[in-house]
């Protein structure tokens, strides 16, 4: 054992600083004990105590830093020296720290010009703090989710008494004064303001007006029940009238999963009253009752962002099934199917946006037939076993069942992953349908997170003798931080076939299976 | 509903009324006498010891050992055996230190013949005490019952105490508002960081003490204490706390908390509209810097009457005060910048009544220390009091662990808060 002391002569620092090279030294390889203090008298006992002994420490005074080391070998006690000295001498740079507020009175007290609060508190609470937050003349985006419907209709009314909004709860996208906020992309300002029950319905047609050329002014979220009848869409129409009182807004557009039918007419009651051109995208909705009331149906999320950016262009809006030409698409069907083999019939889609799920139910529902969910059109076509799939289906790996106590799959690839892998072995499963949601928020490689399942899966299907076709679209904009071309690329490199939007991906895969079955059939 | 809001606003009105009797304290030290002579309710068998009350059995290891100490310096017992077997019996009592007026250091054990250090409420004429504080990190208050430590607490008591007390006397008492304030405006905060109040204790009393009749060498007793223990105002401190404290106890519906104490087994705390009831949760582990030869492994649970500085609105809420000390929130993970300093003292505003206009703090543009922990603020907001403490030794007989920081249990204000509804009878009242 070697023993080192050193006396720094007149040279003062704090005792606690002192306190914090002795821990961060102590416990460097081969120390065995180590003391850092100013050689007041009291310290000196204290240095005595753990035995370190001699002249120079009973001549050093107050204004002395007293270095003792015990160590295995002079080398480790030259090391923890350089350390100590290291320490002495470092300049801080101050950090540029956030200021932080404990509580919302002292963050409006210290920012009176506050007027907007995303709350995100597990839901039990979430409804005591948004009414906090409303009380203080507050708009607020409420991200948590689990708040009874209740407790929703009564922030909602609170909401609309001091002239207010409240986006949720459950909201997890909206666009506001050009700002992302939650799960949102990055898209470039215009005339089209948004008001959407739903999140990931949301982002695709934000993201398809994007690309194709639009911009948008606001994208308000409501939360998913909004426009049941028991809510009654309070916050729906409170975003109409924002909408209609914006400047910038030219254009409306409402988006939700399928309503409530009494909601649905007082919303459009509420649509006929607005002087600007409103688009409506009620998944499942009667287009003749929108039209009567003035306004556009668009009957799916694709459209919907289209006909915005026709209206907003002055175009005739025509529809398209696929954007690409008929060669390419007839090209591609043929690589896709002409290796599958005579049983894979089944389309599988595994989601992790719900509305963009949703979506591709409606398209191949009326195309293929009927497909299962754990989020079913009807009832009857629930999946029981939420372990796998079975015939059509489209699991949303969003909903609650999964994310209890688990990341969201717009955040964690674990769950998809597992699902195309095991989606692999089933030997009936044709074709593979995806969602890629970009954003702030997002993964920011979901594409590259999923090229190794989509990998074993195809290896795994060609084992066999056949072909697993996997089509996805990528929700995103060139601005969004994961690089929108990249995750194209990555998914193109594992034979992804690409699509450019959620429908067209959907009625692709439908393509697929429609021909590998006519072709047996 | 009308019936919630006229409770929220006695609640309120008593809270305010609290805080104002807090404020308006001016705690001036008046002397040092024996403690038997001045503390009401001493005996000669009896010691008064740090946080809410215990028995024997239970009591931790430093305070068994400060315990045992105090027996053996008031001549009761020979050794620690013989100590231990007095309080096993019940014939040496054990009683907490805040039901006598006084606090305790630590696991300190105030008996009948040591010094008290005795400090008047100028405002409202209530005098609180607590124990002179030894100048060395080996001590009683840290379960050292030695020789040494006797014979150190015998000194304390012959010789240097009687000086201390002559020149209080003379120079009619020393406002400890002022030198309190001052000090907060020089790097200190009042708990783990006494140094500029010692100073300025001893830049106004060493020219009392060389104007009186004392000899050179009475005065150099005195003036080497004040020298080698940098944290000697610390009592006095505390003393002024716990008079300022107590100036706002016992009001009607008040939820403002007048005492925070551990014994190093339990936390407590009490509030003013609940009276004199202890209101309990196991003490912490303090996370903090280990002197030399001590780790957490050897830390006893969080312990001694020093956080009422606190719960008086200084020590780990004036942390902004004392950016030097800031170095402990390396050893809880939190940072250690001046900023983190800052947050400290703007976080402890969110659970209390008021700003101190006495006690200001220069690094956030002169605001008050914040002052007057209301429960129901501690209960709404999730945060809980900042405490910078000493370690205590978890074996009795050694010196000063170390020093960190610690959080006061959430529970002292959840069985609080429940005492306070059912007291009130607020429970069916929704």
């Amino acid at each position: 054992m070697e023993t080192r002391i050193v006396i720094k002569k007149n040279q003062y620092r704090d005792s606690v600083f002192l306190m914090v090279i002795n821990e961060q030294t102590r416990s460097l390889p081969g120390i065995n004990e180590i003391a850092v203090m100013m050689g007041t008298v009291n310290n000196k006992d204290i240095i005595k105590e753990v035995g370190f002994f001699g002249p120079e420490i009973d001549s050093a005074t107050s204004k002395d830093i007293v270095i003792c080391i015990r160590a295995t070998s002079e080398e480790e006690i030259e090391r923890a020296l350089a350390q100590i000295d290291e320490m002495l001498t470092r300049k801080r740079r101050p950090e540029e720290l956030e200021d932080v507020y404990k509580t919302l009175e002292s963050a409006i007290r210290e920012r009176p010009e506050t007027n907007f609060a995303i709350i995100s508190i597990p839901g039990q609470f979430a409804a005591r703090e948004t009414k906090k937050a409303l009380n203080h003349g507050l708009n607020v985006l409420l991200f948590s989710d689990n708040v009874p419907i209740e407790e929703e209709i009564e922030i909602k009314k609170l909401a609309a008494q001091f002239d207010r909004i409240v986006m949720g709860p459950d909201c997890g996208t909206a666009i506001i004064n050009h700002v992302p906020l939650g799960f949102a992309n990055a898209v470039n300002p215009g005339p089209i303001g948004l008001v959407a029950a739903a999140g990931t319905g949301l982002q695709e047609v934000v993201c398809l007006i994007d690309r194709a050329g639009g911009g948008i002014s606001q994208a308000i979220g409501t939360g998913g029940r909004d426009l049941s009848d028991k809510v009654g869409g309070l916050s729906m129409l409170k975003g109409l009238d924002i909408l209609d009182n914006d400047d910038e807004t030219e254009i409306v557009v409402l988006i939700s999963k399928p309503p409530g039918p009494t909601t649905t007419k007082k919303i459009l009651k509420r649509v006929s009253k607005s002087p600007k051109k409103v688009i409506i995208n009620f998944l499942g909705s009667n287009p003749e009752l929108i039209s009567s009331f003035g306004a556009t149906f668009g009957q799916t999320l694709e459209e919907t962002a289209f006909l915005a950016v026709a209206a907003l262009k002055g175009e005739q809006y025509q529809h398209r099934n696929f954007s690409t030409s008929e060669e390419e698409l007839k090209r591609r069907l043929k690589e896709e199917t002409e290796r599958m083999t005579p049983n894979q019939k089944f389309i599988r889609g595994l989601y992790s946006g719900g509305t963009l799920c949703d979506e591709a139910m409606l398209i191949l529902n009326d195309s293929v037939g009927e497909v299962y969910s754990n989020i079913p059109l009807k009832p009857k076509l629930r999946l029981q076993d939420l372990s796998k799939g079975q015939n059509h289906c489209c699991i949303d790996l969003g909903d609650d069942y999964f994310t209890r106590g688990r990341p969201h799959p717009m955040i964690s690839p674990d769950s998809r992953g597992r699902y195309i892998i095991s989606e692999g072995e089933d030997p009936q499963v044709a074709v593979l349908l995806l969602d890629i949601v970009l954003g702030y928020g997002a993964h920011m490689d979901m594409a590259g997170a999923l090229r190794e399942s989509i990998k074993v899966a195809k290896a795994e299907v060609e084992k066999r003798g056949g072909y697993l076709a996997v089509v996805a679209s990528v929700c995103g904009t060139m601005k969004d931080p994961q690089d929108f071309p990249s995750q194209v690329q990555n998914l193109e490199d594992v034979g992804v076939v690409v699509m450019p939007s959620n429908a067209q991906a959907a009625r692709f895969a439908a393509m697929i299976a429609l021909k590998n079955n006519n072709r047996i059939g | 509903m009308e019936k919630k809001e006229a409770i929220k606003e006695k609640i309120k009105q008593a809270n305010r009324a609290a805080v104002e009797n807090m404020l308006a304290a001016q705690p001036v030290w008046v002397d040092v006498a024996r403690a038997g002579d001045v503390i009401p309710g001493m005996k000669k068998n009896m010691l008064l010891h740090a946080g809410p009350p215990q028995k024997y059995e239970n009591m931790c290891g430093p305070q068994r050992g400060a315990a045992w100490g105090a027996l053996i310096f008031e001549g009761l017992a020979n050794d620690a055996k013989e100590a231990d077997q007095l309080l096993a019996s019940g014939k040496a009592v054990i009683e907490p230190a805040h039901d006598h007026d006084s606090v305790s250091g630590a696991a300190h054990m105030i008996s009948f013949s040591q010094p008290a250090i005795v400090l008047e409420n100028k405002t409202n004429g209530k005098v609180y005490y607590t124990h002179m504080k030894e100048d060395t990190f080996i001590a009683l208050r840290y379960g050292s019952h030695g020789d040494h430590t006797i014979r150190k607490l015998k000194w304390l008591t012959e010789v240097v105490s009687p000086i201390f007390s002559k020149g209080l006397k003379k120079v009619g008492g020393v406002n400890c508002r002022d030198i309190i304030a001052k000090s907060l405006f020089m790097g200190d905060e009042g708990h783990n960081r006494n140094q500029a109040e010692t100073c300025l204790f001893e830049q106004m009393f060493i020219p009392v003490l060389l104007e009186s009749d004392l000899s050179k060498e009475q005065i150099l007793e005195v003036a080497r204490v004040l020298q080698h223990d940098e944290n000697f105002f610390l009592y006095q401190v505390m003393a002024s706390c716990k008079a300022m404290l107590d100036a706002g106890k016992d009001v009607e519906y008040s939820t403002i908390v007048t005492v925070m104490a551990r014994n190093g087994t339990e936390f407590g705390i009490k509030v003013s509209g609940l009276g004199d009831m202890w209101f309990n949760a196991p003490a912490p582990m303090v996370k903090g810097l280990y002197f030399p030869g001590f780790s957490e492994k050897d830390a006893n649970p969080d312990l001694g009457d020093s956080c009422i500085t606190e719960t008086a609105g200084i020590g780990g809420f004036a942390m902004a005060a004392s950016p030097a000390i800031v170095h402990f929130g390396t050893a809880t993970g939190v940072g250690g910048s001046v900023q983190d300093a800052i947050n400290y003292t703007k976080e402890m505003y969110e659970i209390t009544e008021a700003e101190n206009p006495a006690y200001q703090i220069a690094y956030i543009d002169f605001r008050g220390c914040p002052t007057g922990i209301d429960i129901l603020k501690v209960l709404d907001t999730g945060i809980q009091p900042i405490i910078n403490t000493s370690i205590s030794p978890k074996e009795p007989g050694r010196s000063q662990a170390g020093a960190g920081l610690v959080r006061a249990p959430m529970e002292c204000f959840k069985k609080a808060f429940l005492a306070f509804v059912e007291k009130y009878k607020l429970a069916q009242k929704s």
